[in-house]
């Protein structure tokens, strides 16, 4: 069994929004260049990421405290030259200890090197994907815990190709309901304040048009607010309330309401094919 | 005599012909049907290649299973695919993402006119770069409330299987809708 494809038919944002949802564990690898990008997840939260050609190899921890300027070069090089094979848990111990670096700092950095690879794939449109289930990075590399839909959310921010929100929401006539426990969700979640504007607008009554509208935002605006509420699971698509989905059929107005599905065959009628069917050799 | 029908959407190439293959008594016969529609101010006609299969239950009852792409020109094609439809499956190539976005176009279009129930199957799920169904329901969007089963449309038990589940949704209906009368 396997999970991959090009990034061209489905967005590291939906590769994100999967991994989520269904909590996996593993890494997936997103190559569209001579380096691969690795992002690896536990039970659906992102825990570490790489984008150079060693992989999960160890001694990233300082060329990481050196890009987030914790520390300079020439400290940098001096480590690295005394920590030998060191794994870079046992070096940020030291590290600490020695007083040169502070636990905090320590996990920031971490936590923004990994944000930072994941925000640089949202804009990719290319790219061939695999998603290996339980391969984890090894247990001397440290690593965080970031919740999905604080980044997803993010990331979408970032868009700025119509046709990738087009692909996911076609049409501005529908209108948004709360998924699940999304209010559990959304405390943790910092949004904007254009963001909150348009949950608060959240209602089967109103067509994402509308709440658009409301709020002064433009279709690409709307489109990607909603994009990314819909790709961290906050909401779901419905269709406005009052209205059901159009049936044109002969006779029928677009946008009455259908009829209730009368059964159309008797009962009998449909056991005799469940029986035909099972006895099908 | 009676005849039913289910009809068996997907994207191109997602194995339509080959399901209905499986289970057919008829050889599957493969046909451009002109279709042309009064439907719209303008009449307009259109072609579109369509499968057919049958499965005689005995003198009084036939079930068709009607092959179709889902979207393209669909307007036309919905008069002659909802007559006598119990139901529709909606065949996804779980080894082709490329064809997803397609395949949820058809779910959505389809679930939007038809009030008929219907299943998802993940089809070839033999081949090496199927994506598992439970991530294919995430990947499409399918409601939790819907049956979506693996599927290798080569495999008669497969496709036995995945009909036998639409018609057990189309009992629970009809035992739903007795239940309220
Ligand atoms: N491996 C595999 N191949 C399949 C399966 N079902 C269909 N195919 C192949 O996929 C191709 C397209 O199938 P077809 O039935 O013509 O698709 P349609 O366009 O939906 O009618 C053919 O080469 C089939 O042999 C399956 O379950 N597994
Ligand atoms: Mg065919």
């Amino acid at each position: 069994m396997a999970l991959k494809g090009n990034l061209r038919d489905f967005s590291t944002t939906q590769l994100l929004n999967l991994v989520n949802l269904a909590r996996k564990t593993g890494t997936l690898t997103i190559k569209d260049s001579e380096v691969p990008s690795r992002l690896s997840f536990r039970e659906g939260k992102l825990i570490f990421a790489t984008a150079d050609a060693a992989g999960h190899e160890s001694g990233l921890l300082v060329s990481i405290l050196q890009r987030t300027g914790k520390l300079s070069a020439e400290r940098a090089s001096a480590i690295r030259q005394g920590a030998g094979k060191l794994g870079d848990k046992q070096l940020g111990l030291m590290l600490i200890n020695a007083g040169v670096v502070s636990q905090d700092d320590i996990m920031q950095s971490v936590r923004q090197h990994v944000l930072d690879i994941t925000y640089g794939l949202f804009d990719r449109s290319e790219g061939l994907f695999r998603f290996d289930a339980n391969i984890l990075p090894p247990p001397e590399c440290i690593t965080v815990s970031i919740d999905l839909e604080g980044v997803i959310m993010d990331g979408s921010r970032r868009i700025k190709q119509h046709e990738q929100l087009e692909g996911e929401l076609p049409s501005l006539d529908r209108a948004l309901k709360f998924a699940d426990r999304s209010n559990v969700r959304l405390r943790k979640l910092n949004l904007t304040e254009e963001e909150w504007r348009v949950i608060s607008l959240v209602n089967p009554r109103n067509t994402i048009r509308q709440i658009g509208k409301a709020n002064n935002l433009s279709d690409f605006q709307i489109r990607r607010i909603v994009y990314g509420l819909l790709q961290a699971g906050l909401v779901e698509m419905t269709w406005p309330e009052g209205i059901a989905p159009p049936r044109p059929r002969r006779g029928v107005p677009v946008g009455e309401p259908a009829a209730p599905p009368a059964p159309a065959v008797k009962r009998h009628v449909i056991v005799r094919l469940i029986d035909r069917i099972r006895r099908i050799q | 005599m009676q005849t039913v029908k289910m009809v068996v959407t997907g994207p191109f190439s997602a194995g339509k012909t080959e399901f209905i293959r499986a289970v057919s008594e008829i050889d599957v016969v493969q046909t451009e049907r002109k279709i042309t529609s009064a439907a719209e101010q303008v009449k307009e006609t259109t072609t579109v290649a369509m499968d057919f299969g049958r499965i005689t239950v005995d003198e009084d009852l036939v079930l068709y299973l009607f092959g179709t792409p889902g979207q393209r020109r669909f307007d036309f094609m919905w008069e002659i695919l909802s007559e006598g439809m119990l139901g529709y499956i909606v065949l996804v190539d779980s080894a082709r993402p490329e064809t997803f976005l397609e395949a949820r176009r058809i779910l959505e279009t389809f679930s939007t006119y038809a009030t008929t129930p219907y299943v998802v199957a993940a089809n070839k799920q033999d081949h090496p770069d199927a994506w598992e169904p439970e991530d294919l329901r995430i990947a499409l969007r399918v409601d939790s409330n819907v049956k979506l089963l693996p599927c290798v449309a080569k495999d008669k038990e497969y496709v036995k299987a995945v009909l036998l589940e639409l018609l057990y949704r189309i009992l629970d209906d009809i035992d739903k809708a007795e239940g309220q009368a």
